[in-house]
Order: C-alpha cells, then sequence, then structure tokens
C-alpha cells in the first residue's frame, strides 16, 4: 500500500508538477548515480526540493531513494507523519541532541547500510528563499563513517522562487539543476567541508543568475 | 483521412507532407556533410535539423484533429514560453502571487480565441490585465523597482500571451466568413514562412553575410542575411499563398516582405532582452536551438503582422 502510493506520489504527481509547473533544466546529468549507497547533498530553499531531485532518478531506483528530513518538523503530527513517513519517505532525523550519548547521524548511517540514495540538505532548513546558508558539518559526519559512499553536491535555482518557506501556492519556474562530481572523504572533516562548498559555489556559478529580492 | 476526423483541409496536409520531404532532404544533406568530417563542426547543425523533426512532429499532431485541440496546444506554448521569459528575467520576491495572476491571463486570453469573442480577444490583455496587475502590484506595497516590475511583467504578457494568441485567433478568423480560407491554412502559412525565414536568413548570412546590420545586439546578423532572406521568403510567398490563403498577388508581395522583416525584428528583439540579461540561450529545452523563445522569437511580431493584415483586408 505504502509503496503504491509511493509510485502514484512520485512517480505520477511529482513528476506531471515537475514537467508542466516547473521545467527542470539538468547539467551533467551523468554524474547522477545509478546505484546505492549514495548522497546527493543539495542546497535547500523549498518542499519542492527533495521532489525535484528525487525525479531526476529513474523510477526503478525509486524504493531505494530517501530524503533526509527534519523529525522535528515532519513528525509534529500524525497526518503529517504518516505522509511523511509512507509517501514521501523521509528518514527522519532529530536535528536536536536529546542525550550527550545519542546517535543523531544513526539512522542515516542505518538507510546507507541498507543501499539507499538519500537526498541530504546540509544547510539544515530552508532558510531565505533563493540564499544559500552556512553548510552544517553534518555531511562530513557522514561521509567520515561510510567514506566509501559517494557524494554528489547538487546546485538548484529557482525552486526557491516556485514555493518558499512559509508560502502554499506552487508559482511556476523553470529550475535550473546542476550535478556536481561526486565527493570522497579524506580524512578531515573541515577541509571536506571547505572542498564541498566550493563545489557548489562552482556549480552555482556555471550560469548567471537573476537576483532576487 | 475521414477515417482519421483531420480537421484540416487536403492543401494543409499536402503542404506538411512537402515540409517532411524539406526535411528529408535537409537530414540527408547534412548526413553527407558529417560523413567526412571528423572535428564535429556540425554536430549543432545536426542537432538542429533532428529538433526541427520533433517540432514539425508537434505542429503536425496539434494542429490536425480539432481545432479546440490547436487552441489549448497555443495556450501551452504561451504558458511555457511566458515561464521562460518570467525565469529570465529579474523578478521581486514581493511579486511572487503577482506572477499566479499574470499566469492565470494565459488560459482566460485564449478561452476568449474559442469562444471568438474578438472584442475580449483584443483588450484583455492589453486593458484588463494591464490594470489589474498593476493594482494588485500597488496593493502590495512595494515601491522599489515597481516600475520596472510593472513593465517587465506586461511586456511579458504583451509578446508571450497577447502576441502569440493571435496565431490561435487565425484558426476561428474565417468563421461566419464567405471568403474561401481555412483557419488551419492561414496558420500554417504564417508559421511556416517565419521559420522559413529565419533558416533562410541563416543560410544567406552564413554563406554571403559581409556587412554587420545590428552588431551591438546581434553580432551574427548581417545585411546580406536579412535582405536575401526577406526576398527569397518573399518569393516561397508568392509562390504558396494561393495554396492556403485568400491573398492576392500584390498582396502576398506585401505579406512575403512583411513576414521576412517583421520576423527579423523580432528575432533581434528577443536578442537585445537575452543581451540585456546576459544570457546566450533562453533555455535549453530544445536540442541545437535553445530554449523556446529562442524558437519562437520572430512569432511574437510576424503572428500579430500578419493576423491584423488578414483582418484588415480579408476578414
Amino acid at each position: 500500500m505504502g509503496a503504491l502510493l509511493r509510485f502514484l506520489f512520485y512517480g505520477v504527481i511529482v513528476r506531471l508538477v515537475v514537467l508542466f509547473v516547473l521545467g527542470l533544466n539538468v547539467r551533467h546529468r551523468e554524474r547522477l548515480p545509478s546505484k546505492g549507497p549514495a548522497i546527493l547533498a543539495a542546497n535547500h530553499n523549498s518542499h519542492l526540493d527533495a521532489m525535484a531531485l528525487i525525479s531526476l532518478l529513474p523510477l526503478r531506483l525509486l524504493p531505494r531513494v530517501r530524503p533526509v528530513a527534519a523529525a522535528d518538523y515532519f513528525l509534529r503530527n500524525k497526518l503529517l507523519a504518516w505522509f511523511a513517513l509512507n509517501v514521501v519517505g523521509i528518514v527522519p532525523l532529530n536535528r536536536q541532541r536529546q542525550h550527550v550519548h545519542d546517535d543523531l547521524l544513526a539512522p542515516v548511517a542505518a538507510a546507507l547500510e541498507r543501499g539507499d540514495i538519500l537526498v541530504f540538505f546540509p544547510e539544515g532548513s530552508r532558510g531565505a528563499p533563493e540564499q544559500l546558508a552556512e553548510f552544517k558539518s553534518g555531511l562530513a559526519r557522514v561521509a567520515e563513517r561510510r567514506p566509501d559512499v559517494p557524494v554528489i553536491p547538487v546546485y538548484t535555482y529557482g525552486l526557491g522562487k516556485a514555493l518558499p518557506k512559509g508560502e502554499w501556492m506552487i508559482v511556476p519556474f523553470f529550475v535550473d539543476i546542476f550535478v556536481g562530481e561526486a565527493l570522497r572523504f579524506d580524512g578531515d572533516r573541515a577541509a571536506y567541508m571547505a572542498r564541498y562548498r566550493d563545489a557548489m559555489a562552482a556549480l552555482a556559478a556555471e550560469e548567471k543568475h537573476a537576483d532576487w529580492s | 483521412m475521414n477515417a482519421l476526423h483531420l480537421w484540416i483541409p487536403p492543401n494543409v496536409l499536402w503542404v506538411l507532407g512537402a515540409i517532411v520531404a524539406v526535411l528529408a532532404v535537409a537530414t540527408g544533406i547534412v548526413a553527407v556533410m558529417q560523413r567526412g568530417d571528423s572535428t564535429g563542426k556540425h554536430a549543432e547543425l545536426a542537432a538542429r535539423v533532428k529538433s526541427w523533426w520533433v517540432l514539425v512532429a508537434i505542429f503536425a499532431i496539434a494542429i490536425s484533429f480539432r481545432r479546440g485541440i490547436a487552441i489549448a496546444f497555443f495556450a501551452l506554448l504561451s504558458f511555457l514560453a511566458l515561464k521562460e521569459y518570467l525565469s529570465l528575467i529579474p523578478t521581486r520576491r514581493a511579486d511572487r502571487r503577482v506572477l499566479f495572476w499574470a499566469y492565470l491571463c494565459v488560459p482566460l486570453q485564449y478561452w476568449w480565441v474559442w469562444k471568438q469573442w474578438y472584442h475580449m480577444f483584443l483588450i484583455f490583455i492589453p486593458v484588463w490585465a494591464f490594470l489589474f496587475i498593476a493594482m494588485r502590484m500597488v496593493l502590495r506595497g512595494e515601491t522599489k523597482d515597481f516600475l520596472r516590475a510593472a513593465g517587465t511583467i506586461h511586456w511579458g504578457l504583451m509578446t508571450m500571451v497577447f502576441g502569440l494568441s493571435h496565431l490561435a485567433y487565425l484558426l476561428v478568423l474565417p468563421d461566419g466568413s464567405n471568403v474561401p480560407a481555412h483557419g488551419a491554412a492561414l496558420l500554417l502559412f504564417v508559421v511556416l514562412l517565419t521559420e522559413l525565414n529565419d533558416v533562410l536568413q541563416y543560410v544567406w548570412g552564413r554563406t554571403l553575410g559581409r556587412h554587420k546590420v545590428i552588431e551591438s545586439v546581434s553580432p551574427k546578423k548581417t545585411v546580406e542575411g536579412l535582405v536575401g532572406g526577406a526576398l527569397s521568403t518573399t518569393a516561397v510567398t508568392v509562390a504558396i499563398a494561393p495554396l492556403l490563403t485568400p491573398l492576392t498577388f500584390t498582396d502576398s508581395i506585401a505579406v512575403g516582405l512583411m513576414i521576412g522583416f517583421g520576423g527579423f525584428i523580432g528575432d533581434v528583439t528577443i536578442s537585445a532582452v537575452k543581451r540585456d540579461i546576459g544570457v546566450k540561450d533562453s533555455g535549453a529545452l530544445i536540442p541545437g536551438h535553445g530554449g523556446i523563445l529562442d524558437r519562437i522569437d520572430s512569432l511574437l511580431f510576424t503572428a500579430p503582422l500578419f493576423f491584423h493584415f488578414m483582418k484588415y483586408f480579408y476578414f
């Protein structure tokens, strides 16, 4: 039942919205992973981010593809939790420790262990529309635990215009998606995050985009 | 033909067949050009010809079956063009919902076409949408860059919605008149000649082009390309006008020149917009061509020009 709903959601509804309401220009599509485990590490501006990224992967991978999302936000009531867990298929992540020994990244590690392709937002929150917030080091911590898993930086532009934080109405905009080369962990978290930041900046600079303020 | 329930008359079908034949010849020529060449310099040309096959197929399917389907197709085209334009230009965050209203103009404008409400078709965007969008914007209260935002949004509606919808109105133009003409034939006529003019101007410019015509906007456009293209387009116009339109011989010369030079102005106008924004192509939807605006730029001028010429002198 859950799998069928998920297939209808991503295979039909999301794809129709992406095709007609949005419209994606994807650069370097060939850099997307063809199997798990893998991580797509993208900038975060909109609820549409994860949907648009998941629509780029073939449907046969859908059972393996899951966005990592904030447990405090998406599990805040029963209905939303059901939708988030069964239809969207999130890997819930707690953003705050309840206890000093809590392992916040355990669900992410478990999903990678299962061979999932995860959509990960290192900024941790959508923030101000079409503006990059600080990338948090959670990404480097995941990479440190699983240095064998490729992390693919993905830069998106336009989704925060189509559906920014605090809005419910989607306004059509074309979306540009730039897929980067996979990053490998080299033993140093700070250096790893610096390389991720540089990769994202390089992707963002591939095309000139109009200001949005 | 009756079994397929086609809406278009035989002459339109014949011209569509001729276009396919020309495309087949072009594909053959490009294949020969590519054979002895390993540098890949004809790759873009090959991609372009390949995309033409897809564009011709979509266009033929869109216009062949029902008038309603054809009108809906042009509504979709307007929507995609407007989306490309609004994604390209700088817009203000404050105007996000205003843009939603701008998009809503697309189904309404094409509804007037379907209903053949000519008066509303003419004034809806220039009067009602113009006033409403300004009102919606001013009630939002953001005055910074107000004029620029109001101007660019309205410019988009005038070209991508109002301008393009003239193509759809050609489909219903002959209704209730005793002039022997078919809407689909008029539509095919102006679209075919406009696109052909683009190709001819390109070919003339590439082979004989010496003198720049408007270098600051479009450095590759030449006087030879413009004049050679416009004159050869006029020759083709005169040749096929009797097949598709009620145009007299002299009028067909006038229409040929109008499409030849009007198409050029449409092309360089969109070039100016892209140059102002700082992009080369408006998108990447059509391989070898760029975005939708790169393909329909000339039609933004030729469609209203041809429509009002026909409306004034014939219908």
